[in-house]
């Protein structure tokens, strides 16, 4: 299900299945991206964040066209608990790697792998430097 | 024979695109088939350039032919200069019948008696557009054939299309002789500046697909959907505001290709409206200029909201720059006579 921003329109609630997994889109080069991402993950029920939340930041391969603060979103990713993974959509190669790592991501959270689960996926995926 | 002549001509040719010299130069009719064919036109331009020169010189050419080939050039690349748009106004609602001989008469002689000094060459073009060339000179110097102004002037419209070059001053002297020789009253300056010269000519025949209030908007079903169904595993769920952000930017800008201008300028002199503790400004109008430019601004415009980047619908002031035919603004303070903010020439 693809949105633009949180929450989803009341409309469609009995239509939608269960959700496993939410990926916030940050594109680097819009500070309006990340604004929005910054509303709609108060939107989000606290449940989600034991590691069924990440952020993708895309468009880091146009360094120059930067225009978010960085920090920002690492502190976003310290304070929700959640992962902060970053792609470059433009080349097709990362597209579909990044595209394997969220569907596998999505496995672990829907409990299709056995033995593993999203919050211990998650705590696997902080940076030893936030402990 | 003047080396000028020679030498202008050879520049002119520098200016073509390679593959464009053959063609422009039998358009021009100046040189025969026979010389023509004695010019190798797969060799670097310069080299073309010198051979043609040298061709022009055997045939003694002079300035007035020089010129034809340059009114050519521009007729082909309007668009390598900017364009200003003038409307004139008749005082009588008789239409007189036009007569090219008479315009063209009156013109030179209106000029040529204000400043001796200065070329003048006419050119008719498809789609009733007369062009006419001006090469400026002063009392004491002959005139600059770099340096040329250009008329465009539908016979049949009140509006003509004027590129002026560097020598601004001589603006009023050119209006005073085009409406002496139209017949119109007076002639004022429209805001309206582009590069492409078939997009002002657009905006200001109507000949954009101009889109108008309907109280049954078109049937959004009828629009291919391609995207959305090919994946069915994909679900929009802003699927409603997505239509709704289409149906108004469809409503704002119509369907077809939108004209191609370059910037949309914005004159403020509106109070500042801020914080009440911060005591700055609040006197006077505060002054600023807001530019929008774009290699073709009003699609950009039109991409804004379906890209996220804007909130639909659009402000009324940037779309509304083709039905006003305006693309510079001044914006001054609302009063308390006139509701809305005042948007005056």
């Amino acid at each position: 299900h693809l949105a633009t921003s949180l929450p989803l329109p009341s409309e469609r609630d009995h239509l939608r299945p269960r959700i496993d997994l939410i990926v916030f889109l940050i594109d680097i080069k819009s500070k309006y991206s990340l604004k929005n991402t910054e509303v709609s993950v108060h939107h989000v029920d606290a449940s989600f964040f034991l590691g069924k939340v990440c952020f993708l930041v895309t468009g880091v391969g146009r360094v120059n066209y930067c225009n978010v603060d960085m920090n920002a979103i690492w502190k976003m990713g310290e304070v929700f608990c959640s992962p902060v993974l970053f792609c470059e959509l433009e080349l097709e190669g990362v597209q579909v790697t990044t595209a394997q790592r969220l569907l596998q991501m999505l496995q672990i959270c829907a409990g299709y792998v056995p033995g593993v689960s999203s919050l211990s996926f998650g705590s696997l995926m902080r940076r030893p430097a936030d402990d | 024979m003047d080396e000028t002549v020679a030498e202008y001509i050879r520049r002119i040719i520098l200016k073509i695109p390679r593959d464009e010299i053959k063609t422009m130069l039998k358009k021009w009719g100046f040189l025969s088939e026979i010389q023509l064919q004695t010019v190798n036109f797969c060799q670097v331009k310069e080299n073309i350039s010198r051979d043609v020169a040298q061709l022009c010189e055997e045939n003694s050419a002079d300035i007035k032919q020089a010129a034809v080939l340059d009114i050519i050039y521009n007729q082909t690349h309007p668009n390598k200069r900017v364009w200003s748009v003038y409307q004139m106004n008749k005082a009588g609602e008789e239409m007189e019948f036009f007569d090219l001989r008479y315009f063209k008469n009156k013109f030179k002689r209106r000029l040529q008696s204000a400043l001796k000094n200065v070329t003048i060459n006419f050119k008719e073009h498809e789609d009733n557009a007369i062009w006419i060339r001006i090469a400026w000179g002063t009392p004491y110097k002959k005139p600059n054939q770099y340096k040329t102004s250009y008329v465009v002037y539908h016979s049949q419209t009140p509006y003509v299309f004027i590129s002026a070059s560097v020598f601004k001053s001589n603006l009023p002297l050119l209006c005073q002789a085009l409406i002496a020789a139209s017949n119109y009253h007076d002639i004022s300056e429209m805001e309206l500046r582009s590069h492409s010269l078939n997009s002002l000519k657009d905006i200001v025949f109507k000949r954009y697909s101009q889109n108008f209030q309907t109280y049954y908007p078109r049937p959004l079903q009828e629009r291919p959907v391609a995207q959305e169904s090919a994946d069915l595993r994909i679900i929009q769920e802003n699927r409603n505001e997505k239509e709704r952000i289409e149906r108004l930017n469809w409503e704002a800008f119509g369907d077809g290709p939108l004209p191609k201008i370059e910037f949309a300028q914005y004159k403020l002199e509106t109070m500042f409206k801020s914080n009440p503790k911060l005591d700055v400004l609040d006197k006077e109008p505060f002054r600023c200029l807001v530019k929008f430019s774009s290699p073709h601004l009003l699609e950009s415009l039109k991409s804004l909201a379906p890209a996220g980047m804007a909130d639909a619908p659009l402000s009324t002031l940037l779309t509304c720059i083709p039905q006003k035919a305006r693309n510079y603004f001044r914006i001054r303070e609302r009063t308390a006579l006139l509701p809305g903010s005042f948007v005056s020439p």
